[in-house]
């Protein structure tokens, strides 16, 4: 891209090695694309018998029985979907403060230290996360957290019951803190993105710094910073160690946020290498598909969110 | 100052206290982390550790050697397989692609980078594992190599998009065929990022467990060669935390330990280079 080209002709080329050299790198991309379909189509055909069994009832029933070869994905869907939604609820109020604070209000360099500690917890293995969340979240949720939770909100029935420790609560808190970074940091690019005389506009017109960023620069930012909380949310559907590690593993839908529960990343990690026979493995392996379709569709739309902001943003309007 | 503009003022400040305290909040939360994981970890740690097999079920002592060379073994077969492709396929993106061609690679580059890592495994499972007929150091690192393919396609564009124009054009200028001026000009000149990019991409997938827990497997003893299953310092994290006893617990901190010091250590220093390099090329 950006360089100029003359003609020579598809031989000359060919002598001069541009022809090999472009055939090489088309090679890659092409290859990427390639495996991109590869694992749909894998995806697809090494389901074919569960999906084959069970048809759409596979995502409504909620009867998981690897004795009885009865498999529903109910309870995983439930469990995936709540405790998402759980990290997204703690996780996006925390995450775009953040980041207006930090492309908004604060000093650039703070800003830029700030931004770097915070990429830095997005580097964080997530098994670590998980370790954590077993020997350190889980005993203060147990003995501080969750006590207070009940004596305030225990007459609602998502905080009723006995509380274990694990928990789609406790997955729903580690799960927040594993995407705040990403909503952290796609929103502040998002934020600078938002061109100077936008700002400038609304300030000379005497509206005050907060004013500015309310009515202006989130205004023009919304794509975009809905785009990094759909990012977020596509990052924990599919989380698998730190989710496995503290929600319980028990493959039912409970009402309280606080019963143990399970997810269709963390049975696929905990079932898949010992599932017998072929219909058990088959399930495990629509239930990735069903996850890879879904964190598909919700990238997919964030991308097209974020790039939509950012090109507005970089070209002169 | 009337009603209405002290109550404008005061929103400003409220505000900036609410979101300064949750900035706070984020990075006070991450350096608990951090600190944790250091303190607790460093705690945990001896020389056998380094040095030892895993003591069977039951005896305390013990170590992960065999994992650490096991990750490291994984992590080498993985750059062998993501890293021509995604170098390549940036290459192709920087330097050749039409815009349309360009927009779609991109946007698929990012699907892929999205897809769930354990979805990885599970395809890994069926194209190498099931093949193979067994578990495999090399399946885990194919496995973990297709992980490694996005980023290493976007910051190789990245940092060859950075080379100047000028750079490019005088290449051209003295008649060279475009793809020496990319070989001997264009791709030096970005090098040093190209190599952060590919130390950042190795410091993520280290850290990979989900793709490893059916495909690399696990082993308590040495794995030779590439298609023995093998022990990794992600996979024996997990195992040892949800075991039930206190010695595999504090040998699974001090695995944790390490692998953050090797990820930290690599993002630290390679986001410093990237940082000094874009000095450089704007200024």
């Amino acid at each position: 891209m950006g360089m100029t080209e003359s003609r020579p002709g598809f031989l000359g080329r060919l002598r001069s090695g541009d022809g090999i050299a472009r055939a090489v790198v088309l090679l890659a991309a092409v290859l990427i694309l390639l495996i991109t379909a590869v694992i749909l189509g894998e995806l697809i055909v090494q389901s074919k018998l569960s999906r084959h069994e069970f048809g759409w009832r596979f995502l409504v029933t909620s009867t998981w029985d690897p004795v009885a070869g009865e498999f529903g994905a109910l309870p995983f869907i439930y469990g995936t979907v709540v405790t998402s939604a759980l990290a997204l609820v703690m996780a996006v109020p925390l995450g775009v403060a953040s980041a207006i604070f930090l492309a908004e209000l604060a000093p650039r360099r703070l800003s830029d230290a700030l931004t770097f500690l915070i990429e830095l917890l997005a580097a964080v293995p997530s098994v670590l996360y998980g370790l954590l969340g077993i020997f350190v979240l889980v005993p203060i949720l147990q003995d501080h957290l969750v006590p207070l939770l009940k004596s305030w909100l225990g007459f609602l029935p998502i905080f009723a019951g006995a509380f274990y420790g694990v928990s789609y609560f406790s997955a729903g808190v580690v799960l927040s803190v594993m995407v705040v970074p990403f909503i952290v940091s796609v929103s502040r690019e998002v934020l600078l993105a938002v061109p100077r005389e936008q700002r400038e506009a609304s300030l000379a017109l005497g509206a005050n710094r907060w004013q500015t960023t309310r009515r202006v620069v989130l205004h023009y930012a919304a794509r975009g910073i809905l785009g990094s909380i759909f990012l977020a949310l596509a990052r924990a559907l599919g989380e698998t160690m730190a989710v496995t590690m503290v929600i319980g593993n028990a493959p039912r839908i409970s009402k309280s946020l606080l019963a143990p529960g399970y997810s269709i990343a963390a049975v696929i990690a905990n079932e898949f290498t010992e599932a017998t026979g072929e219909l058990y493995l088959s399930a495990l392996i629509e239930l990735g598909l069903v996850l890879f379709a879904v964190t598909f569709v919700i990238n997919g739309l964030a991308r097209l969110l974020v790039i939509a902001t950012v090109r507005k943003g970089g070209a002169p309007s | 100052m009337s009603f209405f503009e002290a109550r404008k003022a005061a929103a400003n400040v409220a505000m900036m206290i609410v979101t300064g305290a949750a900035a706070l909040l984020t990075v006070g939360v991450l350096l608990f982390i951090l600190g944790y994981l250091v303190w607790h970890g460093a705690h945990s740690l001896n020389w056998g550790f380094f040095t030892e097999l895993p003591a069977p079920v039951g005896e305390t002592g013990g170590g992960m050697a065999n994992a650490i060379v096991g990750s490291g073994k994984a992590l080498a077969f993985a750059t062998l397989v993501g890293m021509p492709v995604g170098f390549l396929g940036g290459v192709y993106l920087s330097e050749y692609a039409s815009s349309g061609a360009a927009f779609v690679l991109r946007y698929v580059t990012d699907l892929l980078n999205g897809v769930p890592s354990i979805v990885i495994g599970i395809v890994a499972y069926a194209l190498v594992v099931k093949r193979m007929g067994h578990f495999s150091t090399m399946a885990g690192g194919i496995a973990l190599g297709v992980m490694m393919i996005p980023i290493a396609v976007r910051s190789t564009e990245e940092y060859l998009h950075s080379v100047p124009r000028m750079l490019r054009e005088g290449g051209l200028a003295l008649g060279r065929p475009k793809w020496r001026v990319i070989a001997t000009i264009v791709i030096p000149a970005a090098l040093s990022g190209i190599i952060s990019g590919v130390m950042l991409d190795l410091a993520r997938v280290a850290g990979e467990t989900a793709p490893l827990l059916f495909t690399a497997l696990n082993n308590q003893y040495w794995s030779n060669g590439w298609s023995q299953p093998t022990a990794t310092l992600p996979v024996m994290i997990f195992t040892y935390a949800i075991s039930p006893y206190p010695d595999w617990h504090r040998q699974a901190w001090a695995a944790g330990f390490v692998l953050l010091m090797v990820v930290l250590v690599v993002n630290v220093v390679a986001r410093l280079v990237l940082a000094r390099k874009r000095h450089v090329v704007v200024g």
